[in-house]
């Protein structure tokens, strides 16, 4: 039987002949992670019902990425039940504040998720790494206990859509924008339960960042996955590999839920405004939105392409006076390379915080909260109300190139208008 | 199992930074997180639910992050059920993970705000006691059955 790449490497972590969609299987893991706030709980339901031991150290990953470095209290109660654990089981790959990045960018980066892995992650941005053509989803706290025990899980077999996207992308246009159309053009329900498939010549020429962006949103719009078959461009990057990885391809003639076929070699920079994903615009239709902080980073967009791009639009120039920008690299390596290559000093001299890598501003948790009224442009993920604080504060979500422009001019900004 | 309470109607994509926002997932206790409940999006919900009310809501119910700590937040502020036209995924799985009970009733819109609602989850049939009507659920696949009857996820996981 034909089958994508999702049901094959679904398929392939079963011990069945077929799989279709719609269907329920367990399926073993190659990878399980948790973070400060996901894995405290699993921890939890672990020892409350009994169990003793993981089932593999090495298949388990703790990140304490979200409210770290500790943002107050409890926080640093939470971050320390994981360390705790991580000791205890003695998990090889535990990352403490220091080695910690953004659990998004932290695990492709040190080669801990590869082509054709099965992997869940308790956090719903663990689709990033269908980027690398392997099948990896967002779950809950007590799948991950679960996974702890005998490193399985159950899934629904998700239908896959086909996004093709055609056409030669213009200048300051890349992976975000991308994203931000599609889920403008199908809505936050749009793949709902399935898979997304990325292709077309536009995503063979995508460079590797820019992948991890479009598959860390899918579940914007719903899906249990972002999946891109690999390529020379993911081979360069996984390679070499620490372990030996299988690359699963669709076969031509398997059978889509639907299949959208774009053109965008018109596409502007996108920008999603308040309170969802799906409501998206061209940033040139915003540009009378004032704003009073501007933020990069995220397991969306923190990786060292996303800071160059903004440090190039932001060198030898100011941010908006009174405007706060804040720039948070997703892990400590692109943290060294932006010093490194001299990002970070554009973003400190153009009147710019440079943070340590943290989810915290994405999610409303700290460094970078928004107060009543405040506007912000962010390259994260989500504008839901109250989502970087106050519940009459408001979110704009775009690209690196946009959000930097519109520093420097104080209200939403397209990039050819300050370069 | 029979679940009785009145309907608390909430809108399309009721995502889960609205049913507990992040700056609140420093705890896993569920009274503490039903305490914060829908504040972002309804400050005075907890003072218009009763103990046992039932959330009727409408498409994507539950999108956004994979927290946990939402359908818990629920139970933990007194919610005993939740009906909605469709589930966002990882809601779907964490509501059958640690025993929320659920159902997809695509006619939500014939339940109004304060109706009585009896829900009977054997059979999947939701009686509205205030327009005098009754809808007919999709029951879980046997898997899920099988996830429900044990307990939750843990408890089929030990008894396996």
């Amino acid at each position: 039987m034909s089958h994508t790449i999702s049901e094959k490497i679904l398929l392939a972590h079963t011990g069945k002949k077929d799989i279709k969609p719609g269907e329920f299987i367990e399926a073993k893991l190659d990878l399980a992670l948790g973070n400060d706030i996901t894995a405290p709980l699993a921890i939890e339901e672990f020892k409350k019902a009994g169990f003793k031991k993981v089932f593999d150290k090495n298949k388990i990953v703790l990140v304490p990425d979200h409210f770290t470095p500790a943002k107050d209290l409890k926080s640093a109660n939470q971050a320390k039940l994981l360390a705790d654990f991580a000791r205890e089981q003695k998990i090889k790959n535990y990352f403490e504040v220091g080695c910690m990045g953004i659990e998004h960018a932290l695990l492709p980066e040190k080669k801990l998720v590869l082509p054709g892995d099965l992997v869940v992650g308790a956090d719903s941005h663990t689709c990033t790494y269908g980027a690398l053509g392997c099948y990896s989803t967002g779950v809950g706290s007590t799948d991950l206990a679960r996974a702890f025990v005998d490193g399985k899980c159950w899934f629904k077999v998700p239908a896959t859509i086909k996004f093709i996207y055609k056409g030669k992308l213009k200048k300051w246009v890349g992976g975000k924008d991308l994203i931000l159309y599609t889920i403008g053009q199908i809505g936050v329900d749009g793949a709902l339960y399935m898979a997304m498939e990325f292709c077309g010549e536009v995503i063979r020429k995508l460079p590797m960042d820019d992948r991890f962006t479009m598959s860390n949103m899918a579940i914007e719009a719903g899906a249990r996955a972002g999946i891109i078959e690999p390529d020379a461009i993911t081979f360069k990057y996984v390679r070499p590999a620490p372990r030996k990885f299988k690359i699963y391809k669709s076969d031509k003639d398997a059978a889509y839920e639907k299949v959208y076929e774009w053109d965008v070699s018109k596409l502007e920079p996108q920008v999603a405004s308040p309170h969802l994903p799906s409501n998206v615009k061209p940033a040139s239709a915003l540009k009378d939105i004032k704003l009073d902080q501007v933020v990069i980073g995220s397991c969306t967009n923190g990786r060292i392409s996303d800071l160059r791009i903004a440090a190039k639009i932001l060198k030898a120039k100011k941010i908006k006076s009174g405007l706060r920008l804040i720039v948070f690299p997703a892990t400590q390596k692109i943290y060294l390379e932006a010093v490194k290559e001299g990002l970070a000093e554009i973003f400190v001299r153009a009147g710019g915080v440079f943070f340590t890598p943290t989810c915290g501003p994405c999610l409303g948790g700290h460094e970078g909260v928004l107060t009543e009224g405040e506007r912000c442009i962010a390259t994260t993920n989500r504008n839901f109300i109250g989502r970087m604080g106050h519940p009459q504060s408001e979110v704009y979500l775009a690209s690196p190139a946009v959000a930097a422009a519109s520093a420097i001019k104080g209200r939403i900004t397209h990039p050819e208008e300050v370069v | 199992m029979i679940i009785k309470g009145k309907a608390h109607k909430l809108g399309d994509d009721i995502n889960t930074d609205y049913i507990i926002a992040a700056k609140y997932l420093v705890t896993t206790d569920e009274t503490e997180l039903g305490k914060h409940c829908m504040e972002n999006i309804a400050p005075d919900f907890l003072k218009q639910i009763n103990k046992g009310d039932i959330i009727v809501g409408g498409k994507n119910f539950g999108c956004g992050s994979s927290r946990e700590h939402a359908p818990r937040a629920l139970k933990g502020a007194g919610i005993a059920a939740v009906v909605a036209s469709s589930f966002a995924g990882i809601f779907f799985r964490n509501a059958i993970n640690i025993g929320l009970p659920f159902l997809e009733l695509k006619e939500v819109d014939k339940i109004k705000d304060g109706d009585a609602l009896e829900i009977d989850l054997a059979s999947g049939i939701i009686k509205n006691y205030s327009k005098n009507e009754s809808y007919k659920t999709q029951a879980f696949p046997e898997f899920l059955q099988e996830i429900v009857k044990a307990g939750g996820l843990m408890n089929y996981i030990k008894n396996k």
